[in-house]
């Protein structure tokens, strides 16, 4: 719907003939302005919210405020990051957060693919079948924090039920911390990896079936077919399912608070957003986890600035 | 697949073979990832409907028998829980229509015109998706707190109008913050709609001398009908079962204007551990909403996600 602005081309072909009124009667009548309205106030009331709320944490980040009371901008310095950089808990959450990252992005990808892969051809009601697997993603992470609480407990959980069944001693699945983030790490999955798939359908459906048709007349298996022409061919669909995990895996809070309905998550799961609201809320260091998030946010960013780089160069925004 | 019956030219036989063996393996797949699915909220559904003894006898997925069945627990968290329900619907209800309109308004002006600092903006709404809310927080509980307190501002107010309370101003800024951040994600699923539709429609628009209000209004909005119930069901979802926000602004599951997802974690606790009927019981109803938004409009949600990528 890229309409072209022809009031401004008139305008400028007759700069000398017209006087300042009309060429303000012009501007005043351009597109631009006449929609400005429709995406300004939208956008006046986003920014106020998203980048003078970054903004402001940016600058009390560099303050020493914690407590009650007003910060104090008089000084500013690095302290903050310099502490929290130097800490065994931010490391730790720093750490675990990258193999949050790193495990639950992969074997999302890879299990979601494996589904649409699984679900593309010959199923009958394979769309109601798509349904049910995409339906942990229309649950509050809070509910579903509750069912994988049931599903690990020690006692009477399902876990532990095949567990013993298969002959092996009860597992403390959230309470021995070598395992907990595994654990979380699997509940997410459930809830994720129909969303991978839900994008990996939508990138299978645009391959044209003479592909397959093709493949299957050079007598090339199925395996074969997929690992070698259809996969390919999902790039895109791959990263962009990945960046939206990614950022989600940095963020990830509500699912670890919920689990235990208190700050401090099970030991072994505690990440840089846990950690974040933790220090601010429970403590009131504001300035420190302010700088906690500033690092989380240029986190963030590098994930999603290349993509983004990467979709504006390639003409698709 | 499907298609190789079709064609008779080979063995026919041994391709019926292969394709009948390969096939049950994926139906077995199919069932196989179905459980997979299910089970956790089947388990949780059963819980929620025994009593405890029943759950500490019985395997956890398995239905309720005679005497082991009951609805006390949900009763009990239904009782816990309807004033949550409340406060989750009125706060859920207008953020959704404020940051699904300002989405639609907002697409439809940057689709619309062409200047240069067009894609600038655009990247600006882009980043606002994905911004980690963590970054922000310090600064809104500052803000409603402290800078501006608008809850306490208005609780006279609103607690004049009828079947609301004082506290429930607190719901208001909640609600305004849900739209502001709202509108990134609202903003893009409609610009991806209104960028696959003919030039044509607005050209004759414009052609007819209609302003730019009048073409939203009696062209564009008429033909994104469709698409407003996609990012509506989509963001209301994401409202309703939102946490972080609620968390920062209303503080406590205690609080009486707690929406549900900050009062189902501590629902059913006690010194002895967690009563899991009562548990499982809340965990359901609190998310009965979005479940049956879901299973109505499960091609719509899909829809939504499918854009978000």
């Amino acid at each position: 719907m890229a309409t072209h602005d022809n009031t401004e081309h008139v305008s400028d072909a007759t700069d000398e003939a017209v006087g300042w009124e009309s060429k303000l009667q012009y501007f005043l009548n351009s597109d631009f302005v006449r929609s400005a309205p429709y995406w300004g106030i939208p956008f006046v009331l986003m920014s106020i919210a998203v980048y003078g709320g970054i903004g402001y944490n940016f600058a009390i980040s560099f303050t020493d405020y914690e407590g009650l009371g007003t910060p104090d901008y008089s000084v500013l310095d690095l302290e903050m990051y310099a502490q929290a950089l130097s800490s065994d808990a931010f490391i730790a959450a720093a750490q675990n957060n990258l193999v949050l990252l790193v495990g639950f992005t992969t074997i999302c990808l890879v299990l979601g693919l494996f589904l649409a892969i699984l679900l593309d051809h010959g199923i009958r009601f394979s769309e109601k079948f798509q349904t049910v697997y995409l339906l942990p993603m229309s649950l509050s992470f809070v509910v579903t924090a509750q069912l994988w609480l049931w599903m690990f407990n020690v006692e009477s959980g399902i876990l532990n039920l095949v567990v013993t069944t298969l002959g092996f001693n009860p597992v403390d699945w959230l309470g021995n911390p070598s395992i907990a983030l595994g654990a979380v790490i699997f509940a997410l999955i459930w809830q994720f990896s129909g969303y991978t798939m839900v994008v990996y359908l939508a990138g299978l459906q645009s391959i044209p079936d003479d592909q397959f048709e093709a493949a299957r007349v050079d007598g090339a298996s199925i395996t074969r077919t997929y690992l070698r022409i259809i996969v390919p061919q999902l790039k895109e669909a791959s990263v962009s399912a990945a960046v939206v995990l990614m950022v989600f895996a940095l963020k990830a809070f509500t699912f670890l608070y919920a689990l235990v309905g208190r700050y401090r998550p099970p030991n072994g799961t505690d990440i840089l957003a846990t950690l974040m609201v933790r220090r601010a809320f429970k403590f009131g260091e504001w300035a420190y986890s302010a700088a906690i998030a500033t690092m989380l946010l240029v986190m963030a960013l590098g994930v999603i600035g290349p993509y983004l780089y990467y979709q504006y160069k390639q003409g698709s925004l | 697949m499907s298609q190789s019956s079709s064609t008779g030219s080979f063995d026919v036989a041994s391709l019926v073979e292969d394709v009948n063996l390969r096939r049950v393996a994926q139906y077995a797949l199919v069932v196989f990832f179905l459980g997979f699915f299910l089970v956790p909220l089947e388990t949780g559904i059963m819980t929620a409907i025994k009593t405890n003894e029943s759950v500490a006898r019985s395997l956890p997925f398995a239905p309720p028998v005679g005497e082991g069945f009951t609805l006390g627990n949900i009763q009990f968290a239904l009782e816990q829980l309807s004033g949550s329900f409340f406060n989750s619907l009125i706060m859920s209800i207008p953020a959704t229509i404020g940051s699904v309109l300002f989405g639609s308004m907002a697409a439809y002006g940057l689709t619309m015109v062409n200047w240069r600092a067009q894609m600038g903006v655009l990247m600006l709404f882009v980043v606002g998706v994905f911004v980690p809310y963590q970054a922000v927080l310090v600064p809104l509980a500052r803000f409603w707190n402290n800078i501006f307190p608008l809850a306490r501002m208005i609780e006279p107010m609103v607690a004049s109008i009828p079947f609301f309370q004082g506290y429930h101003a607190e719901l208001v800024p909640l609600v305004i913050t849900h739209i502001a951040y709202g509108i990134p994600i609202c903003t893009i699923l409609f610009r991806s709609y209104y960028q696959s539709l003919p030039n044509s429609l607005v050209e004759a628009g414009k052609i007819d001398g209609a302003s730019i209000t009048k073409i939203y209004r009696r062209i564009i909005l008429p033909i994104s009908k469709p698409m407003f119930g996609v990012v509506f069901i989509y963001q209301f979802t994401q409202i309703y079962n939102e946490f972080l926000f609620a968390f920062t602004l209303v503080t406590g599951s205690d609080a009486p204007a707690a929406p549900v997802t900050l009062v189902l974690p501590a629902i059913g606790a006690s010194t002895s551990g967690i009563d899991f009927g009562i548990r499982m019981s809340a965990a359901f109803l609190a998310a009965v909403p979005t479940l049956i938004l879901y299973v109505a409009f499960a091609e719509q949600f899909a829809k939504g996600l499918r854009t978000e990528a």
